[in-house]
Order: C-alpha cells, then structure tokens, then sequence
C-alpha cells in the first residue's frame, strides 16, 4: 500500500499520569557479606563496593568484595556439602528444597520484581511479567527432573559431578541465576554462583531465600565481585564444571583458563540475530515482534533481534510502522508501570552503546530515534534504528547490547539466508511469514540455536536455550539443560 | 465535534491481495501489552470524561417505545445531575421508526441522532428494501447512519457485492454519517475482520463499527485493534480518516480506558475526540459516571443513585 506523508501525532493532550510501583515493602540492607556454608560472611581482605540504582545513579548498598581467600572458602564449603549432604540426599528430597525454592520465589515476587529493577535499571512491567515469573519457573521445571533422571537418560546412571562455579550476566541477574542453579541442584551438584558487579542484590536476596528455605549449607554459596573474583572461581581446583552467560571477550578468556583441565564447561555469549522478515508475514504483528526482539530489557539481550532483514517490497511500510511504533514506547523510571524501555544498566555500557551510535553515523549510515523525553539522572538510550547499513558496517556486525537496531533489505530467501548467517554468531533468529513451509526452510538453513517463528524472545524452562559458533557451547534449559550437570555411566 | 476528513468520492474497490494477514496470536500478545497500561489519578479522570462525550447511548430492542425513548434522550441531556460539569455524550441510537422521536427530544443540543438501518441486525432483506430503510431514517432526521453488511454474501466471497452494496446505502445517506457494521462475531477470523474493515472504508463508510449487539462475541478488543491498524493504514493510502466504533459487550469503564488506550496507541491524537471513536453502549455511561465519582470523592456510590433510563 503506497504511504503518503499522513503522520500520526502520539503527542496526546491525554497523557498516562505516572504510575510508580510501591518500594514500601522491600527491604534492602545497608551493607550485604558474602553467601558462604549457610551464613552472611565478611571478606577476608574486607572490601566493599557500590552497587548503585541506575536510573537515579544513587547507591543502592556496599556489597562484599571477594577475593582469592572467599573463593577457597566458598568452594570448600560447597565441596563439604556436596559430600557429606547433598549428593547422596535421595533425589526426592533434593526435588522438594528446589520446590520450595521456586514456591518462596513465587511468594516474594513482587519484592524480588523491584529490587531487580533497582538494581539493573529494567522496566518493572518486564521483572514483575517476565524475570521472576520464569525463575520460579525454572526452579519448578527442575525441581520435576531431580527424582526422574533415570527417565531423562534412559539406561544410563546420572551421577552429579561436584562443585560448579556459576558465572552470570547483569541483563537478566535472578534469570540466570535460576537457570544455572536449578539444574545443578537438581542433579546433585553444589554451586559458587557469581552474580555481575553491577546487579548482585536478587542473587543476595536470593542467598537469604535460601536460607529462609531451610537448604542444607554450603549447597549455594554466592560470592560477589569483580572480572578477578570470577577469574579466581574458574581457576580454582576444587570446581568441577563452569557455567557462563556473558561476553564472548570473557568467554574466550574462560576456555583459555580451562584449557588442559578436565573442567567441563558451558558458555552462554554474544549475538547478533537476525530478524528475517517476508513480505507475506502478518505486517502488524511482525512489527510488534520487532519490537519484542531488539527494546526488551533496552536491547541488553544476547539473544535480541538487532539485525531486521525485511523484504524490499514492504521495507518502506515495515520501517515507517515501526518508526509509529516507536514513538509510543515509554522510556524513563523503570519502577513506572507504563514505562516500556527502562535505564541503561551502567555508565560503561551507556558510552559503549554511545561509542556505537557515533561509529554508525561515521560510517555512513543514517540513524532515526524517537522523540521520547528522558530523564535527568540516570543513563538513558533513545530507541535508535540504522538504517542505510551493509554487512561490513560494524554496527552490523558487533553485538551492541542496547535498544539499537540495524535494518536491512533482501530480495529472496537466499539471500535473507545468506546475509543471517554471515556473522560469527549463532544464538537465535527469527522468520516472520504466513507460509508455513516457508518457515521450515528457513529454519533450518540458519545457524543458531534458537529460532522463532511468529514470535521472537519467547522463553520456556522446557525449551533448550544455547548459540553455535562464536555465540557460546552447551544448552541450558529442558532436557538438555541436565546434560552439562551429569556424568553419564 | 468535527466531521471525518472524508472526501466526496470513495477510493474505489480495493485490492484484495494487498490486504496484510492477520496473526491472531500476535493481536492477543499486543492487546494483553495494551491491557497492562496503568491509568491513574488525573489522567483516568481524563480517561472517563473522555469516554463519555464518545458513548451512542442505545435502545435497540422490539419493546422500544416512544415514552423509552424520550427516556433515554433525557438521560442524554442530563447525564448525572450531581455533577454539573459533565461532557455529554455523542449521540443516542434507536431504531428508524423511532428517530423523528428523538429528533425532537434532542431539538436544540449538539447530541446527533443516530439510527440503525439496513434490516438490522440480521441484514437479510433486498437491497431496495434496504435503502428505503435508510431514506425512512435521514428523512426521519437522523444525523448518523449505521448499516450492517451482508455477511452471507461476504462469506461466500462475493466482496464486490458487499463493496457495492455499501456504495449504494453511502449514496442514500446524504449527508448523514454511514457507520458499517461488520458484525465480527459473525466472520470467523481476524483476517475476514480486516478484509471487511478494507471493504467498507473503500466503499465510503465514515466509520466502520464492530457489531449490532445481537450477536455474541460482540466488540472485543482484538477486533477493535486489527480494525484500528486497518483504519490507519487507510489513511496512509488515501489520507481519509475513517471513525471506530466498537459495540456491545462494553459496559464497565475499565474496559472503556483500555480501548482508550489502544486507540491512543495505535492512532494517535487526531482520533480521541467522538468525531473519529464511539463506544455502541447502553450500560456503560453509568458505570463511567460511577467512577468518576469515586475518582472525585473517592467512594463509590450505589447504582440506586444513577439514573437508569
């Protein structure tokens, strides 16, 4: 359909009055230790450091510093309890603590919900809807596998392996930590969990949750820090397996350190997915499924729908009705219950996104943002499309972890193809067509290991979730997601 | 109140292949998105006052009587006594025979009069019979028209007939305001809702409007919505903005906002005013003035004190 130059206002004389989720009834202590054998302790070396909110750049709490000193601590009391408790518990009783887990989680969403959105600047709509609804999830789904193993790998003998070192990201802080400890526990391994330096309150208040729930010492131990406190937990001998979602950059670093050990690993990283859109798709819903891939969480999404390939014939229609789109996406106070893009989670991943921004524009491309008005404090990025973009612009090719999307045209299916696959990534994508054959084509011919149809960020603990190439090794979640924690016999 | 930007000619039949699919997975997850918007405080106040000035206060029955409907055209005029600084609403629907009734109840305020015609709600009579129902209600003084399609012909797939059967009711109209009701709950899919929406928008009609109120589903929300993109993509092509009006099923003012505010999200400004959006109800005013009572003294009354007319 031919768009003339008829522009829709979404500058309204009615406006959504604000509308702030209640902090009343959340508790968040002054100064938090570390997680080690059931209790809060103090760091050896006795550091502290900020955690801070960033939507107002205010101090949230201090939270322990753990060194090389913690992480022997911590993988001794694991390894204790691992021993004497928990990998020779009776697999039902192992289920009914991770059921109680994820029921206490339940109970305490809405607490959990807004701390996750102080901490990590995400909209609440989003924590509330979609992080602590899917960790308890996750604690349930597994909670299910601990007495069944025997169903998951028939004819073979689960054994647990031991002590894993869990490392995970600030995007998603209660979700990955669900993601990695609920299998763990499940088959009967004892877990150092890490949570980001920048989010690590749910992880802490998922450590007092723990110990609410009565789970034996030792079983969890949450260590927070630094890139040298993670460093410290991989290398260390005690730890069995190592569990990773983060940068590819560190990634790598973490398979350097494993080399010649017989450490087994999993590596969630990067990506840099492709949103294929055909002509024939549902034009309306492929919009909005636009939006799902690349404005969730501000686009901080390894799996996020950054690159869009849209057909030629509908280019112009796609972009002008996502740009209409874009204009009513909320940006500002993540605790707001109409706001839709949230803050940026720290000043180093604002100046990365902003680097981005203006290597993009250097290179030629042409960049559209949103009028949206944003806040004084904090760190905020505009919703932001590139288009005028190739396969050698780097805007293309680097994982940009912000609400940025690149857009391109394709012709045929080959050539959608081809361009989806021309990157070192490999987590996810997503094809929006009405053809059902058309969707299994495509399917298969792209190299990742998540792929939507019709849809796009859809999470289920059922589903495997895990990349190809540069974008990581392993599966998490289902099925598979026991296999990293098991060694068969 | 301001007129549709309707021009005098219609853009002709449309292309039938150019009509986007419709994914009706995607539509719930949309509306589900629209549905979780808080509206609070002064910007609900808004919300209801809004809603109001844009309700068809309605009596379409066959026990409908000329005392019921001067009734309901006082219940118009005077909305709710107790708070004097009321918007009124749009316009109050009845059938043909009963529009010279409200012509004269109404004589003298802005309320439009608004008639159904076409042998509603079923639609199945000869097109002659048709038009004469719709010159017995604009000779009668109705303001507004609203026709149903014939829903049998555009199952069956016959959309030229449908196209030029509502070409032929928007000629007879005159002046008055042609409101095409699709009847959604009567095609199926949201795709057929889309295709009807094209359809009457090219034919000429000022509004398209979800259902008579005979047939359940009646307005639902993810009809309105692909009704709402159908609208907005018209007035892309053609800079021609149609009105909406959902119908029936609406009666609570908390369903009212969240129309509200998928029309504000999926329209934008020039469509929150009742010259481009309507809500077809009977009993939804008073709950709205119920609510703006409570937002104004923060109790609720009982029903007993809102007139029922």
């Amino acid at each position: 359909m031919d768009r003339s130059p008829s522009k829709l206002s979404f500058q309204t004389d009615w406006q959504y009055a604000p509308a702030p989720e209640s902090i009343d009834h959340v508790r968040v202590n002054e100064r938090y230790d570390l997680f080690i054998d059931g209790e809060f302790v103090a760091p050896a070396a006795g550091g502290y450091f900020d955690t801070i909110n960033p939507a107002s750049e205010k101090v949230l709490a201090r939270v322990a510093q753990a060194d090389a000193t913690d992480v022997e601590r911590a993988v001794q009391a694991a390894s204790r309890a691992y021993q004497d408790v928990w990998s020779g518990m009776k697999p039902a009783e192992r289920g009914k603590y991770i059921y109680r887990i994820a029921r206490a989680l339940q109970e305490r969403a809405r607490e959990f919900a807004v701390i996750e959105s102080l901490d990590g600047g995400k909209p609440i709509r989003e924590s509330r809807d979609i992080d602590i609804p899917l960790s308890s999830a996750h604690f349930f789904y597994y909670a299910g596998w601990a007495d069944k193993l025997e169903y998951a790998f028939p004819g073979r003998r689960a054994k647990p392996l031991g002590v894993a070192a869990q490392i995970v990201p600030w995007n998603f802080p209660l979700l990955m930590a669900a993601w990695k400890i609920a299998p763990a526990l499940a088959c009967g391994n004892t877990v150092v969990l890490k949570p980001a330096e920048t989010t690590p309150l749910t992880a802490l208040k998922l450590a007092e949750l723990m110990q609410d729930v009565g789970l034996p010492p030792g079983v969890v131990n949450i260590l927070t820090g630094a890139g040298a406190t993670g460093a410290a937990l991989v290398a260390h001998p005690g730890i069995a397996k190592v569990a990773f979602t983060g940068s590819t950059e560190v990634g790598r670093l973490i398979q350097k350190s494993l080399a010649g050990t017989d450490k087994r690993y999993t590596l969630e990283l990067g990506g840099k997915a492709a949103n294929i859109i055909f002509a024939d798709a549902a034009i309306d819903q492929a919009v909005e499924g636009i939006i799902n891939g690349i404005f969730f969480n501000q686009g901080h999404v390894c799996c996020a729908g950054s690159r869009l390939l849209v057909q030629e014939s509908v280019a112009d229609e796609v972009i002008s009705k996502l740009k209409d789109r874009m204009e009513t996406l909320i940006v500002g106070d993540p605790l707001d219950k109409n706001t839709d893009i949230g803050a940026i989670n720290s000043a180093q991943q604002l100046a990365t996104i902003e680097s981005y921004l203006a290597m993009g524009r250097a290179e030629g491309a042409q960049l559209y943002q949103t009028s949206a008005s944003l806040p004084e404090q904090g760190y905020w990025c505009r919703p932001t499309l590139f288009t005028g973009v190739s396969q050698s612009n780097r805007v293309v090719q680097e994982e940009i972890f912000g609400p940025v999307l690149a857009i391109q045209t394709f012709r045929t299916a080959a050539e959608a193809l081809d361009k989806a696959n021309n990157t070192p990534y490999g987590l996810s994508g997503g094809v929006w067509t009405d053809k059902g054959a058309k969707i299994f084509k495509l399917t298969q011919g792209i190299r990742a290991g998540v792929i939507w149809a019709n849809t796009f960020n859809k999470f289920d603990p059922t589903a495997p979730f895990g990349g190809y190439k540069e974008s990581g090794v392993g599966r998490e979640g289902g099925l598979h997601g026991l296999t990293p924690y098991v060694e068969l016999g | 109140m301001t007129a549709p930007a309707a021009a005098a000619v219609a853009p002709g039949f449309p292309d039938l292949d150019r009509i986007p699919r419709v994914d009706q997975v995607g539509v719930e997850e949309r509306v589900a998105r629209l549905c979780a918007r808080s509206i609070k405080k002064d910007s609900k106040v808004a919300a209801l006052q809004l809603a109001l000035s844009m309700i068809d206060l309605t009596t379409l029955e066959g026990q409908d009587t000329p005392g019921k409907v001067r009734q309901l055209c006082q219940k118009a005029m005077h909305l709710h006594s107790a708070l004097p600084d009321l918007p009124r609403v749009a316009a109050v629907c009845v059938y043909p025979s009963m529009v010279q009734v409200a012509r004269q109840s109404l004589a003298g305020t802005a309320i439009r009069v608004c008639s159904v015609a076409t042998a509603f709600p079923s639609g199945q009579t000869s097109l002659d019979i048709k038009l004469k129902d719709v010159c017995l209600a604009v000779d009668s003084g109705a303001d507004e028209v609203d026709m149903v399609i014939s829903r049998g012909a555009f199952l069956r797939g016959d959309h030229a007939y449908v196209f030029d059967e509502i070409s032929a009711i928007k000629e007879a109209c005159g002046a008055a305001h042609l409101k095409v009701i699709l009847e959604t709950g009567e095609l199926g899919t949201l795709d057929r809702v889309r295709r009807a929406s094209v359809l009457a928008m090219h034919a000429g009609a000022d509004f398209i409007k979800t259902s008579t109120g005979k047939i359940q589903p009646a307005a639902t929300m993810p009809v309105t919505l692909v009704m709402l993109q159908a609208i907005r993509d018209f007035y892309h092509a053609t800079d021609r903005r149609v009105g909406m009006k959902p119908a029936g099923g609406i009666s609570k003012a908390k369903q009212a906002i969240q129309y509200l505010v998928m029309l504000r999200e999926t329209l934008g400004q020039a469509w929150l005013t009742p010259g481009l959006f309507r809500f077809g109800a009977s009993s939804l005013a008073n709950d709205v003035l119920m609510q703006i009572e409570k937002q104004l003294t923060g109790a609720y009354q009982s029903a007993d004190y809102f007139s029922k007319d």
